[in-house]
Order: structure tokens, then sequence, then C-alpha cells
């Protein structure tokens, strides 16, 4: 691995949740006048949210390239029918944009013919399986959300030339997909009659304990922390573990102004006071950064408690 | 080329009965009552129930191994769980152990693992488990065209036609949860244990792991909680169940519920006929950390199914005493069909 001496490029990872045309297409022309470097585009959930088409999301990326933006189609993460195979080969074989991976079937048909990212949900968890993907034409990869520092850095320093490596650095995380739809189940509806109840919750619907406590998101089929994890303070060291990007996930609001914190941040030009508190003061539910640290993800631990420091 | 089955040409054979082998005594109790496969790992994180107590070393495996092949029982060596950076050799050692041992199969997740079994010991037989969440034909594709997988386990996310349609256009046979605890997640993409515990199946082949329950008798019931986090809490009267934490009762707005899932297990012993006519390969029962008495009273009520099935399949029906014999040992003593029914989804 060559430990590059250049800062982070930053990221926009896709939208999680399902926003209606107008607030996708708002957001995105916001997001082209924000410092971000490369954006990740499309679904990658749910199949019947359809605010945008394929055809529509293509049209977006021109746009964001135009807008000096690199720009990435993601795709679903759960590919059960014919139908939601259809798309994710049209997207594939786009030949345009590069393609995020998020199941090993969207791997499949990128093999061999496109470059591809690797995105959270491709079980990376050593340097064989690293090499085995960059052999088919990976370039980059998003390591799995609850993988630590320590383990980071140990496959980094076997990662095969040409890989950049993208850390998951701020948002409510993915953990979880089911075949059942938990936001239809809350509003006792059959997922294939959910009546796009997902539509209503722009940040996914908050699960509380008994005690209510806040603790997981239900986002249709997808499960998410409740707290936001948020590794702002973690930037400036970054670039000595060899990563390339950083990804910031959407939510509803404040997403340009969390892009811009990173940004001072990775420039060396940190927002007035703690940057963790001013962050943390953006997230819905509160923050958290434990699988960093090598514990439990929930956990929200500070730098004092860093080992490697 | 795609394996396509033809129904018309030629009647489809019994799947196999693979049952769980979490210790010894389970494994002589698959095999004694009926088993055509039993299934078991090694007692460390390279298998998906790294359980206390549970599993097996070089020498009990080696005796569980014998025992079965005496009987024409094979056995498959699960190695589920993803190879850590820091320790990828004791993934590869317990591969070649597994390969030395002269197990039937092994049943591998991570790529980097199916690549080291398949480039070391090309001659042996690697199943994909649950655990790499394949779902769709090409994904299985993947698998079989880098490492020559011969058979897939599919996760227990997809509905019974979309099974159908799967073993339609695999290149391989597949391989379903027939009975069991449910995994209401798509097996290896759920995080929800690390992130409460910092442990997960991925990366430590637990689940909610006993260390992290702590149970308590408070005035408003019992509560069971996952490192301190509440899962559940009992009034009188009510059965305290494990906190698995997809099956705690949680708040959504103003409800209180079994938000993600009941406490159920999986029963498809109503869907056999379809399987057999799908032409699955093999039906999985789940529970390498239950007793030996689970394992022999389901391998006993499977096996009569089964046999059942063979003799006569068009009159097959699931007798009530199968049922009520499967309900006793179920979890939450309530079965489901999961997603192999739609409207569980």
């Amino acid at each position: 691995m060559t430990v590059s001496t250049t800062q982070p490029r930053l990221s926009l990872g896709p939208v999680l949740y399902y926003w209606s045309r107008q607030e996708l297409l708002d957001f995105y022309s916001r997001i082209a006048d924000t410092s971000v470097d490369i954006v990740y585009l499309g679904e990658t959930v749910c199949s019947k949210r359809r605010s945008l088409r394929s055809k529509d999301w293509l049209a977006l990326a021109q746009k964001l390239t135009c807008a000096g933006k690199e720009v990435v189609l993601s795709t679903l993460n759960l590919i059960e029918s014919a139908a939601e195979l259809g798309t994710l080969k049209r997207l594939c074989s786009n030949g345009r944009f590069a393609v995020e991976a998020n199941d090993i079937g969207a791997v499949q048909l990128l093999s061999g013919n496109f470059p591809f990212v690797a995105g959270a949900s491709i079980n990376i968890y050593n340097a064989r399986t690293l090499r085995v993907l960059a052999d088919q034409g990976l370039y980059r990869w998003v390591p799995p959300v609850e993988l630590s520092r320590a383990a980071l850095a140990d496959l980094q320093r076997q990662r095969p030339d040409g890989v950049e490596t993208e850390v998951f650095v701020y948002g409510r995380l993915p953990l979880a997909y089911s075949a059942r739809c938990f936001t239809a189940r809350a509003r006792n509806l059959p997922k294939d009659d959910c009546r796009f109840s997902c539509a209503d919750y722009p940040d996914g619907l908050e699960l509380a304990t008994r005690e209510r406590e806040s603790f997981l998101v239900l986002n249709g089929i997808q499960t998410q922390s409740a707290r936001s994890c948020n590794l702002i303070a973690e930037v400036g060291n970054m670039a000595s573990l060899g990563v390339e990007v950083l990804r910031i996930s959407p939510q509803q609001q404040h997403t340009e102004t969390i892009i811009e914190i990173f940004r001072r941040e990775l420039s060396n030009r940190p927002s007035k006071g703690n940057a963790v508190r001013v962050v943390d003061k953006l997230t819905p539910a509160g923050s958290c950064n434990g699988y960093w640290y090598g514990v439990s993800g929930m956990d929200a631990c500070t730098i004092a408690e860093a080992p490697w420091r | 080329m795609d394996r396509h089955y033809d129904m018309t040409q030629e009647a489809p054979t019994l799947p196999e009965l693979v049952c769980p082998a979490g210790n010894l005594s389970a494994l002589k109790a698959a095999v004694d009552y009926g088993a055509d496969a039993v299934y078991m790992g090694f007692s460390d994180a390279t298998n998906a129930r790294h359980f206390a107590g549970l599993n097996f070393n070089t020498a009990r495996a080696r005796e569980g191994i014998r025992y079965a092949h005496e009987r024409g029982t094979k056995v498959f060596l699960a190695i589920n769980t993803y190879a850590q950076a820091a320790d990828c050799t004791r993934w590869q050692m317990a591969v070649d152990l597994g390969a030395e041992l002269g197990v039937d199969a092994l049943i591998l997740a991570d790529i980097g693992v199916l690549d080291y079994a398949a480039n070391r010991w090309p001659e042996l037989r690697l199943h994909l488990s649950v655990q790499a969440s394949a779902t769709n034909p090409e994904a299985i594709r993947f698998y079989y065209r880098h490492f020559g997988i011969r058979r897939v386990v599919v996760p227990r996310v997809l509905s019974i036609k979309q099974v159908e349609q799967l073993a339609a256009q695999s290149p391989v046979p597949l391989e379903v949860f027939g009975f069991g605890s449910l995994c209401v997640m798509v097996e290896g993409r759920c995080l929800l244990s690390s992130y409460v515990t910092g442990q997960s199946p991925n990366t430590s082949g637990v689940c909610s792991p006993a260390s992290a329950v702590s149970w308590e008798d408070t005035s408003r019931g019992v509560e069971s909680r996952l490192n301190g986090v509440l899962i559940d809490r009992y009034g009188g009267g009510e059965a305290a169940g494990y906190p698995t934490l997809c099956k705690g009762r949680f708040k959504v707005g103003d409800n209180t519920y079994y938000a993600i899932e009941e406490p159920t297990s999986l029963n498809t012993l109503a869907l056999l006929p379809e399987l057999q006519k799908i032409g699955i390969a093999a039906i999985k029962i789940e529970g390498r950390q239950r007793s030996s008495t689970y394992v022999k009273q389901v391998t006993q009520v499977w096996r009569a199914a089964l046999d059942a099935c063979k003799q006569d399949l068009p009159r097959y029906q699931a007798r009530p005493e199968w049922l009520r014999a499967l309900q006793q040992v179920s979890e939450g003593t309530q079965t489901t069909l999961g997603a192999y029914h739609r409207p569980w989804q």
C-alpha cells in the first residue's frame, strides 16, 4: 500500500430515505454548490421507491458531472426479483458512470467489464477478499461500518495497489436489511400494500426502547442506528491510514453545512468551537463512534480513550 | 450453462435432510434419527454459532465424523464467519483441518476463505453459507464461477415463489431452511448485535451474546437487557424470553410491540411438497445451539415427513402430531412460514 500524503476527498453517499422527486432535485442542486468531491446517486433501499427513474438519475448524474463532481451510480442492497435484477443490469451497463455494487450480484455483472466501487454491505473483512475483487475491477471499497480503526489499519497494510478506501464518517449507520418492511409493519400494513409509508419519514422512523431511549431507525427494509456516526475528530488522521475518501450520508437537514464543516477540518481551517460538538448538534438524535474504537457501535468514545494516540 | 429443472421429464429427488450438530451427542442424535447430513463447527470464531460450551475440538470432530460416516451420514463443516484481517490464518487452518479430517463439504461465506479453500483443496466440495447472503442468480454465479461452489444455502428472506425462480436460474442446487430460529434480517447483512455489544455474526460468530445479557426483577416486571439496552420487559404471567435484540418489544410512535419480529420459529413442514417440486436439494434444520433432545425430536419429525413425501407425494399432509412435536421445541412456542409466505413480509 502506498500512503498518500494528500488530504482525503469528501463524498456524499446515496440518499437512503424516500424523498419526493422535487426534494431530491432541490437537494442535489444545492449539493452541486457544495465542496463535496464525489456524489453517489440512486435508490439503494427499496425498488418500490421511484421518485426518480433510472433515466432521471442519469440526467442528474450528467448535471453533477458538469458541476465538477465525480458521480458514481449506487445500486440496491437486496436484490430478489427479476425486475430488480433488470434495473441493476441497466445501471451496471450504463457505460458512462462508475457503479457502486451493494450486492455480490452487482459485482458479478460488473466483473471484468466495468470498474466498480464495493459499498459497505459487501462483506470485505480481509485483504484476500479485496484482492479477489480488485482482480475483477474493484477500484474503491467502503469497509463494513462495523470495522474498527485497528482492523482497517491491518487491512490497509495488505491492500492491493490501485485500490482506494472510503470510510463512512458521518450519518445514521445502515445496520441491517430484511425481506420485511418495518415501516409498513409499524402501520399494520403488508409490504405489498405499503402505501409508500416511508415518504412520511424523511430521516426514517425512530424506534425507542420501552424506556424511551432512542435506539434504531426503521427505513423500509433497512434498519439504521438512531445515533449518527460522527468521526470528525478522526479526519486529520485518515491520510496516515491511507484513506482516500470520507463519506457523509445525507439527512433531511444540514447536509450541506456538515459537508462544509468536514471540508474546513480537512483544510486545517477548523470551525469555531469543538468540531465534534458542532457536528453533534446537527444530528437528528445524537452521535456515536464506537465501531471505530473497536467497541459497541452505539458508544460515544472520546479522543482521550483512543489507544492509537 | 444453467441448470433448469424440467418437471415433466423426471420426478425430483427427495431433498437431503441436513441437521445441526452443536456437540457430539447432538451429532449422534441427528445420525441415529435419520439425518442425511449433519453440519458442525469448530470451537472458535470461525463459525456462526460460536457459543460457550458448544462445537468441536479436533478429537471430538474426528470422533463425530467417524460416527456419522460409519452410518452413511455426511458431515458438513461450517466455517462461515468472515476472516478478520489480523487473524486470517485461523480460518485457513480451519479449512485445512476440515479437509484433513475428511468432511464431505465445507460451508463457507467469506470470499477470501472460499478463494483459499478452492485453491488449496480443489477436490473438496464447497457450499455457500447463508451468511454470504446470495439472494439472486447473479450473486450465485459469482461464487460458482470463481470458486466452483456446488450448493447454496439461501437466506430466509425469499418468498416461495422467489425460491422457485431462483432454483430455476441458479447454476447450482439450493438448500433452504426448513425449521428453527428465524433470522428476520438477511444473514450476513445484520450488524445489530455489534452495534449494541461489539460482537456480530460476521466478526465473532455470535448474535446477542450471553455475556452481554442481564436480567432484573423490578417493580415494573422482569427486565431483559443487552449491554444495558432494554430489550423487553415481562409483566406478571408472561414467560420471559432470551433477549435476542431483534425479538424484543420496542416503542414506535405511541405503540409498544414486536417492532422487528416476534419470538417465533420458522416451520415449513406444510411447504414440503412445493419445495420438493421446485427441486430443492436439501432442507436445513437450524439449531446448533440447541440440545440433543431438540435435535432428536426435530430430526425424527422431518425424517418422517420426507419419507411420507417419498411414499405418496400427492397425498402428503403435515400431520398434527408432527406439528405438535415441533411446536414443543419452538422458540416462543409459535411457528411461522416466515418470508416464504408473502404476507409475513
